[in-house]
């Protein structure tokens, strides 16, 4: 295992040196200290590398990622994984506003609660699935302009509160949502349908889930003991005449 | 076209910390908090608010003035003179920093208003709001940057490093305490616009931009207030005086009227609840703060932070014992507590509200 203190270290810094252990092959990286520092694994390309980061990674964390895992052994900020291509990035603490941003292929697992617009613009095509999925409750405008992929929320502590926030899946028009617990129909946007999840869905979600658990060593069968709500667009193409005219 | 330049897309910065059995919190805590955000502003204003100061002139209002030359200096303190008995006057002591390269005089003044100056029943309070009208207002090169008794701004054009530097920071101790860095989008980058804003004991620190700044001008200018200070959050310094000390409103009506619950979710509350947000919305349209905020706000009492009603900017808040800790990222709170009793996002439009204990 690498490991970099980075205590006191400037993003730039911390992000040149991470980059020139992965260029001399480094594969196990371990970041000790973090606090702040922006732009950790931005753009890396890498199949088999392992980032473990102790402390509080910057913004913008995993954006044009491709390939490396990232595992943050605690709370991270706002802007995970925005256009990430591949990889995965396991949060054992809360996240912040912003996942995911354009995500077009990877996994994000969250263990707490989200903030507000996680998986905004997510999307998919053929193999190409991203997959988003917070263990805690979420803010507002989940899934928003939603094109493709994968969003799945637990609210596994909810105690009752909400699990997701308003103006859920507004203007989604791809991809599938699953919340685990009752959605309020009229908290979700003018596109999108609430439905019962089929035979199907159910096992692709047990897939999903059980990875999930065991990043973070949950029992998969209580996860999956409450029912889930399917959440999808009912109109491909909402605006698809909106210049016709 | 070159393509091989490094930008770092920003926003502002903010933090706040407070102790609620009033322990006194040095400066540089606050200082470190704000560095380690220092990339979200662009070196175009930073600056901060201390609550707990000026323990030996509780009594008196501190007026933090800036000057652009003597002359304007000349004459704010002859009208100074005029109005109040100044118990003590001195430059703001500051060290020369040498990337700040143009700074205004910045002088402060411990006053007390004469009494046979406040005709017609006016208030103390009052009677300074005038006086910073006017001066801000009226007198060429001069700004009142602070107002309230037992507590300051510091704020300029630099870095947080930078201007913590020139104004000493790290020599004052206050159990409140907010910190700003600035990235200007849409007003210009002087002195005077850098956060916080101020008036009387009430100070604000904004990332967001008001969009609503216009109205709000108006609303205000037909209480009296001048907005001079060619940046937004002007107007939610001058609200919070208007609604809580002039109407009366307590701090979580007043965050009601800052940011209202949409009318949709209006129309899903209970009849009681239903009738007094429709009034406060009817009543208080115009003071209506809209477009992306957050905002910590300060006062003789406590620390306020605020989101606007679709969280378009961060804000984390956390504790620790008798500390309470607001900022726009949860990193600038671990990096001066490292072990947080608890950290939470909170809610759009719902505020953080800590008060002082008795």
């Amino acid at each position: 295992m690498y490991t970099i203190d980075a205590k006191g270290m400037y993003y730039r810094d911390l992000n040149r040196l991470v980059r020139e252990a992965i260029s001399k092959g480094e594969k196990d990286l371990l970041l000790k200290n973090v606090n702040g520092q922006y732009y950790i694994g931005d753009g890396i390309r890498a199949k088999d590398v392992r980032i473990t980061i102790e402390g509080v990674p910057g913004n913008d964390l995993a954006a044009f990622m491709d390939g490396p895992t990232i595992i943050v052994k605690g709370n991270a900020q706002d802007n995970i994984g925005n256009t990430m291509n591949s990889g995965k990035i396991v949060v054992e603490g809360h996240a912040g506003d912003v996942l995911g941003y354009g995500m077009r292929g990877g996994k994000l697992h969250i263990l707490g609660d989200v903030g507000y617009r996680v998986g905004i613009h997510m999307k998919g095509y053929r193999r190409q699935v991203p997959v988003i999925i917070a263990g805690g409750r979420a803010g507002d405008f989940l899934g928003e302009y939603m094109a493709g992929g994968v969003l799945i929320l637990l609210g596994l502590d909810a105690n009752g509160k909400p699990i997701a926030g308003d103006y859920i899946g507004t203007g989604m028009h791809g991809g599938v949502i699953f919340i685990r617990g009752d959605v309020d129909v009229r908290r979700c946007g003018a596109e999108v349908g609430v439905m019962e999840p089929d035979e199907n869905d159910r096992k692709l979600l047990k897939t999903y889930l059980e990875e999930y658990c065991k990043d973070f060593g949950l029992n998969l069968d209580e996860v999956m003991a409450k029912e889930f709500k399917k959440l999808v667009p009912v109109s491909l193409r909402p605006y698809g005449n909106l210049y016709a005219y | 076209m070159n393509h091989d330049y490094q930008r770092d897309i920003s926003g502002c910065g903010l933090t706040g910390v407070i102790s609620k059995k009033k322990r006194m919190i040095g400066g540089d805590v606050i200082v470190r908090s704000l560095c380690l955000m220092n990339d979200r502003g662009n070196g175009l204003g930073a600056g901060f608010a201390a609550y707990g100061i000026y323990p030996e002139f509780r009594d008196f209002y501190a007026l933090h003035i800036m000057y652009d030359d003597e002359s304007s200096q000349r004459t704010c303190e002859e009208y100074i003179r005029n109005e109040y008995h100044v118990e003590k006057a001195e430059d703001i002591p500051t060290r020369p920093v040498k990337t700040i390269a143009i700074s205004p005089r910045v002088v402060r003044y411990f006053v007390k208003p004469l009494r046979e100056r406040m005709e017609g029943g006016i208030g103390e309070d009052d009677f300074v709001v005038r006086t910073v009208m006017r001066i801000n207002s009226e007198i060429e090169g001069a700004y009142i940057f602070s107002s309230g008794k037992n507590m300051g701004a510091f704020k300029g054009v630099g870095t947080p490093s930078e201007i913590a530097e020139f104004f000493r920071i790290e020599e004052y101790e206050g159990y409140i305490w907010t910190g700003h860095t600035r990235f200007p989008t849409n007003t210009p980058g002087w002195w005077g616009g850098a956060h916080p804003f101020t008036l009387l004991d009430w100070s604000i620190v904004h990332n967001g931009e008001i969009s609503s700044y216009g109205i709000n001008k108006r609303y205000l200018e037909m209480y009296g207030y001048k907005l001079t200070l060619l940046t937004d959050t002007e107007v939610a310094a001058y609200l919070l005086d208007l609604l809580i000390r002039r109407h009366g409103l307590d701090i979580p009506t007043a965050c009601t009227v800052l940011a209202s619950p949409f009318w949709k979710d209006v129309d899903y509350m209970d009849e009681e609840e239903k009738e007094a947000i429709t009034l406060l919305r009817l009543t208080y349209g115009s003071a209506l703060l809209n477009g992306p905020f957050a905002i910590l706000f300060g006062h003789s009492k406590g620390l306020v932070g605020l989101n606007d009603r679709i969280k378009l900017r961060p804000l984390v808040a956390a504790t620790k014992d008798d500390m309470v800790f607001i900022a726009s990222e949860e990193a600038a709170i671990r990096e001066i507590c490292k072990e947080p009793d608890r950290v939470w996002a909170p809610r759009a439009g719902e505020p953080v509200i800590v008060a002082l204990e008795d």
